[in-house]
């Protein structure tokens, strides 16, 4: 895909912008289809019928909605806070959101940028998230900001531990970190995904990297950084209009990376789950997209079943549970990968 | 041994109870949604339901009972005694008008709509519809005023008996100075809350 561009365009520096920029035509529509499935899913799992009006058909332009209201809403800076910090934290939330998708590999034809450290990469640009909004929410000058930051702060620290221990039995059975090469030895029928071997394993390394994730995204159950009862809105309390919409994109955005990573890991990425029926360079893309959807509903569902974690809940699950799981789970995976291969 | 135990039989109950939960809330996805389409669907509402008052003034013989019942004095009726040439008509249950009905204000926003006002009146032209959507911007806008008459016809018939009044003061010394017309007894309660004592009822051109 980057050969195509350079050959098309010559120009090595325009080419690699515009090979940058491909991932943000799946993020801009996703992120609206991904608001407009939040709220249909809400309503729904709680019998009610969510906005049926905006766009005539299921209220389907409700979130194009939102983002024009965004749009025109008044950018508000508190005189207290502080302004470069205030105005650069959104950009880092979202770039290093972004910055993700450089390795997630979409198809056997296309991936940002092939590095033999891929998913090394993605733990570490992910983790600068955090960063930004605690960036946020210190220089918003307000309590319930820096809460909220400082939940972030914790909870993902404690959470990168177990998720990055999943992350790690996985690239022990494929000896490698680039997502590509996971990608491909996951090829054939869906037997062949890594979820299913090792069993059942690597089954329970899902289930950490997923629990994990949530937390890292910030999602119900793991919300307490933006716990609207407690915390106002957290990080993004004194943050209006696009910059809340930026960190709303980099959440959303945040959502589908972490499942396609989870599709990717143990779900085949872009491999066809029926050997080489509908496989192939473009099903690939759709592949993965579906998979991360379906993850993406996972998460959505996962929401309006479960209530909040209290801090000290959070923290049991994922240093008495989470962690001591994964590692046992890594010993035995290693023990399992020496010995029989 | 026992913690050990119960550290894995919480773990346990957390993945299942969630299983449990998973499930409820998919089922529930296509569940039929219980919420109405609100102004395109409506809820019917029960037979006997009580919302907005509504005079049917055909039938009104200002007898001002109405008025009486209410508790939170939300009616006002005024009333003129018709001239003995003119004739009103009967209304539907056949009794004969004599007042007219010069002023006949219901203000909604004190209505508690407990309905006393309904069962006094003889003619049953007052009565609680199923209508509830009346939200005004203006608190004004929630006094309907009933009455056929315009203003300007309330103070014509009123000047009229005025005039008829004075003709028949000559006969009757004794009641040249009462009132009229005879029915105002809530008019000086709801309409002139600031005022103290009676309100002499002002007839003929005396208004300002």
């Amino acid at each position: 895909m980057d050969n195509f561009i350079i050959s098309r365009f010559g120009n090595g520096v325009l080419s690699a912008v515009l090979s940058s920029l491909l991932p943000l035509i799946w993020i801009f529509p996703y992120a609206l289809f991904a608001i407009w499935l939040e709220l249909k899913v809400a309503a729904h799992m709680q019998d009610r019928l969510g906005p049926m009006r905006t766009g005539r058909w299921h209220g389907w332009l409700q979130p194009v909605a939102d983002v024009v209201k965004l749009l025109q809403k008044e950018d508000v800076i508190a005189t207290a806070t502080d302004k470069i910090l205030f105005l650069v934290a959104p950009v880092i939330v979202f770039s290093a959101s972004y910055a993700v998708y450089a390795a997630i590999p979409f198809s056997p034809a296309y991936i940002g940028t092939d590095i033999n450290v891929g998913i090394f990469y993605i733990i570490a640009i992910g983790a600068l998230v955090s960063l930004g909004i605690l960036m946020a929410g210190w220089a918003s000058n307000n309590k319930w900001s820096l809460l909220g930051a400082m939940r972030t702060a914790a909870q993902l620290v404690s959470y990168e531990i177990p998720s990055s221990l999943a992350v790690l039995s996985v690239v022990m059975v494929v000896g490698s970190l680039s997502l590509q090469d996971i990608c491909k030895a996951q090829e054939g029928w869906f037997w062949n995904w890594i979820v299913f071997s090792k069993f059942p394993f690597m089954v329970l390394a899902f289930f950490i990297y997923f629990v994990a994730s949530l937390a890292e995204t910030n999602r119900v159950p793991f919300d307490i950084p933006e716990g609207e009862s407690e915390l106002v809105a957290g990080y993004h309390t004194e943050y209006s209009g696009m910059r809340f919409a930026v960190f709303f994109l980099a959440e959303y955005s945040n959502m589908f990376v972490v499942s396609a990573i989870t599709a990717v890991l143990f779900f085949g990425g872009w491999n066809s789950p029926f050997g080489n029926f509908m496989s192939g360079p473009v099903w690939g893309v759709f592949w993965l997209l579906g998979k991360g959807m379906f993850f993406v509903f996972v998460q959505m569902w996962l929401r309006w079943t479960l209530p909040r974690f209290r801090v000290d809940q959070l923290m049991y699950l994922s240093w008495k549970v989470l962690t001591p799981f994964a590692l046992a789970n890594i010993a035995v995976i290693g023990l399992w990968v020496i010995l029989r291969g | 041994m026992s913690a050990v135990r119960n550290y894995f039989t919480v773990i346990w109950k957390g993945i299942w109870t969630t299983l449990v939960g998973m499930r409820i809330t998919f089922r529930h996805l296509f569940v039929p949604a219980v919420t109405l389409q609100y102004p395109d669907e409506r809820m019917p509402l029960p037979e006997r339901a009580r919302n907005r008052l509504y005079v049917n003034m055909d039938d009104c013989i200002g007898c001002n009972q109405c008025a009486m019942a209410c508790p939170v004095d939300c009616i006002t009726i005024e009333t003129v005694k018709s001239l003995p040439t003119e004739d009103l008509g009967v209304t539907s249950t056949g009794q004969k008008k004599r007042l007219w009905v010069t002023k006949f204000d219901i203000d909604i926003g004190k209505c508690c709509y407990c309905g006393l006002c309904v069962p006094p009146c003889p003619t049953e032209c007052i009565y609680m519809t199923d209508v509830y959507e009346f939200s005004e911007y203006d608190r004004k806008d929630l006094i309907y005023h009933f009455s056929v008459l315009t203003p300007e016809e309330a103070e014509e018939k009123k000047r009229q008996v005025g005039s008829a009044e004075k003709g028949t003061a000559s006969k009757k010394v004794a009641t040249a100075n009462q009132p009229q017309p005879a029915v105002s007894g809530t008019e000086s309660k709801v309409a002139a809350s600031s005022e103290k004592g009676p309100v002499t009822e002002q007839t003929g051109g005396a208004n300002k």
